[in-house]
């Protein structure tokens, strides 16, 4: 006896035996009743990763940074046997177009989810995160509070405004000891966004209980947006510190010192605590000689470790007139720390991925720091900053020593010294 | 707080706000006359950045040097978005108006975006980084240059409206629409020229202000909203007004920067739009409506 069933497009009659349609149903209960990971086993094929970055709007150019790191990870970790799909996903340097991007990513297929760069965005993109439970690694975004929601499914690999804070203003320390010059006053300047205000708090908390060896004399803040730092650079002189410490993003970065060298103010030194703009390309391309010597103290790429000389190699390969940098670094390594998940999981089931992520430990990875490894509240705690200072119109680690590239030079040379040549 | 630091910083505001000021002499001149407010001003600004960035760099030419082309270019833009675009929106409500050159700013930034991508763009000249010292006073060089600059232009500008026979024709426009229709004047001419002149005054203040700034599509809908807080202060319409407006809002901004809070600059301008509009609507040096 047959069962006859007939296919809608076609019209044609299909022929199914009773011994078929048992064979079907069993094969289908067994599948069913099987083990939840041995299902996720049979299904697991390429992790798919949503990579939201703004990769327009305002934080566009470190946006497309991230975009770069992201780009390298798929071929890099299918090399290593941990094949990725990646989906990237413009934030438009919106929260509510990152929310909306991580909403559409999942609905899309998205696995885990990688951003976003930008505090704000990333803490939209954590709560969506958490609401639909899929895991969310956060590759760049130093807001303390959204490791701090008590969220199961977020996992950061980059420092807290804090740790920045705390790192930087150590490493300041140890470059004072490494060059035997220490100055006795400094101005703060930051922008007054989310993350410089973050800064500014974080700097004003830990100066005083790290005992710092000089006293900061004025902290100003400027616009984000600003398009002329010119009367804060003056207010910045007038006080006559000997070194300043700025907390700023990109261009706000090359007009301060621009309007440095034309207000003809040089100080000992120009060290960020722990924030980007002066180890950009732009920053070099447009100040020239005027870049050297400038200090950031950030989290950044360990030269010396070998997956770190692959990407080096890598990205230099693809991307020959740009320039390897920590958007980068923490992007690639977002995508490797899913990766390393969803392989040890075996399975791209969310809660057995955030348990994998949770476990997490991986030892050989690029950034300066020990393992990459979560605590309970999701973030790395082992995340170190590094001493870069513009040598040679590149940024080169000098503290800490392990890590370094060249010896540090403090006080920097002045804005005409033919060193700078 | 001593004289030179205050004086350094006020001096600062005064070379800035003379760029801004022809900016906005553009969108006082187009408002004067067409009755057109052109909501795409700050876009045309960004338009006459990246052509000067590009001269610069095809050919290294100083952007303050460029400006001949670069207006002459803006000037035709001008003259062929009056004539075929905005033309028949002349009548039509404001609000008509107002989204169709809204579409021309999103059109424009969108455009920049997909030809140059979202980096920022600078000029840097040999003279970039320079500065006089005259005693204890520093004045930035490459603003000085652009201030000069701008301020040339600016009286050009209204020697040709005081003394040509063109632009004595387009005021009498502004004047009387119906009597210079009446002694057949060719409007539809006088106001694609106007239009012109607007965006060729934008074409020269986008020259200097890459000097001083750096081009991004995105700097647009800035650049018109500081064009309207200039224009809006100085008086709408108004020439002397828009040019008083910006040496103004730069001044005021600056020595905000030492007396408030240099983060709390903008909010001055915009503090001083409020009074404004709060106690003379017509701007400082705008016509009081009859």
């Amino acid at each position: 006896m047959s069962r006859t069933t007939r296919d809608d497009r076609t019209g044609t009659r299909l022929a199914v035996t009773r011994r078929q349609f048992n064979l079907a149903l069993g094969a289908s209960a067994a599948a069913l009743a099987a083990p939840a990971y041995l299902r996720h086993a049979i299904a697991a094929g390429p992790l798919k990763v949503g990579c939201l970055a703004p990769l327009s709007g305002f934080f566009a150019r470190e946006g497309q940074g991230c975009k770069r790191g992201f780009d390298l990870a798929g071929p890099m970790l299918a090399d290593m046997g941990m094949p990725v799909e990646i989906m990237i996903a413009d934030t438009e340097s919106n929260p509510d177009k990152a929310r909306t991007a991580a909403e559409k990513a999942i609905s899309d297929g998205a696995q885990v989810l990688i951003g976003t760069f930008v505090s704000g965005e990333t803490a939209a993109v954590a709560q969506v995160a958490e609401q639909r439970g899929i895991p969310h690694v956060i590759n760049i975004a130093a807001a303390p509070q959204i490791t701090e929601q008590g969220y199961k499914f977020v996992f950061r690999n980059f420092a807290t405004g804090p740790m920045l804070v705390k790192n930087g203003l150590g490493l300041i320390k140890e470059l004072f000891v490494a060059t035997g010059t220490t100055p006795k006053t400094a101005v703060f300047m930051h922008v007054n966004d989310t993350f410089g205000t973050a800064m500014q708090k974080g700097v004003g908390a830990l100066f005083p209980k790290m005992e710092m060896p000089f006293e900061i004399v004025e902290t100003i803040a400027y616009d984000e947006k600003a398009k002329d730092l010119s009367v804060e650079v003056a207010k910045a002189k007038a006080t006559g510190a000997e070194i300043l410490l700025p907390v700023s993003h990109g261009a706000d970065a090359i007009m301060l010192v621009r309007e440095m060298v034309k207000q003809r103010w040089e100080p000992m030194g120009i060290m960020t605590p722990g924030s980007p703009g002066v180890y950009e390309q732009q920053f070099y391309k447009t100040l020239g000689k005027y870049s050297e010597y400038v200090i950031a103290n950030v989290p950044w790429i360990d030269p010396n470790k070998a997956m770190s000389k692959t990407l080096a190699e890598a990205f230099a390969k693809a991307f020959p007139d740009d320039m390897l940098e920590l958007n980068v670094g923490f992007s690639f390594e977002a995508l490797l720390i899913a990766a390393d998940a969803h392989k040890r999981a075996g399975s791209a089931d969310p809660t057995a991925l955030a348990d994998a992520l949770r476990a997490t430990r991986i030892d050989e990875h690029v950034m300066v720091g020990g393992p990459i490894q979560f605590n309970e509240k999701g973030q790395n705690v082992n995340i170190q900053s590094a001493t870069l200072q513009n040598l040679d119109r590149q940024p080169k680690v000098v503290l800490p020593k392990a890590s370094a590239a060249a010896e540090p030079v403090f006080p920097m040379p002045g804005w005409n010294d033919p060193k700078r040549a | 707080m001593s004289f030179e630091f205050v004086a350094n910083v006020a001096i600062g505001g005064l070379l800035t706000g003379l760029v801004y000021a022809l900016m906005a002499l553009g969108l006082s001149v187009i408002f004067g006359v067409i009755r057109v407010v052109n909501f795409a001003h700050g876009e045309m600004a960004v338009l006459a950045m990246f052509a000067a960035f590009l001269l610069h760099q095809a050919t290294g030419l100083d952007p303050v040097y460029a400006i001949p082309a670069v207006a002459a270019g803006l000037f035709v833009v001008g003259y062929l978005m009056q004539r075929h675009l905005v033309a028949p929106f002349v009548t039509r409500p404001e609000h008509e108006q107002f989204i169709l050159l809204l579409a021309v700013a999103v059109l424009t930034t969108n455009g920049l975006l997909i030809v140059f991508g979202p980096e920022a763009r600078g000029v840097i000249l040999d003279y970039s980084f320079d500065s006089y010292a005259i005693g204890p006073l520093i004045i930035d060089k490459t603003k000085a240059i652009a201030a000069v600059t701008a301020f040339l232009a600016a009286m050009g500008l209204l020697l040709f409206f005081r003394y040509t026979r063109t632009g004595k024709a387009i005021r009498a426009c502004a004047d009387n629409l119906t009597g210079a229709q009446v002694v057949g004047m060719n409007v539809q001419r006088l106001y694609a020229l106007t239009f012109g002149l607007g965006l060729a005054c934008v074409g020269v203040a986008g020259c200097l202000l890459i000097l001083i700034v750096e081009a991004t599509p995105v700097l647009g809908p800035e650049l018109t909203l500081l064009a309207f807080i200039i224009v809006i202060v100085g008086g709408l319409g108004s020439l002397a007004g828009a040019l008083f407006g910006g040496v103004l809002i730069g001044m005021s901004e600056a020595l905000a920067g030492i007396v408030v809070s240099p983060s709390m600059k903008s909010m001055v301008s915009f503090a001083l739009l409020i009074v404004v509009l709060a106690v003379r609507p017509e701007g400082l040096l705008g016509k009081r409506r009859a």
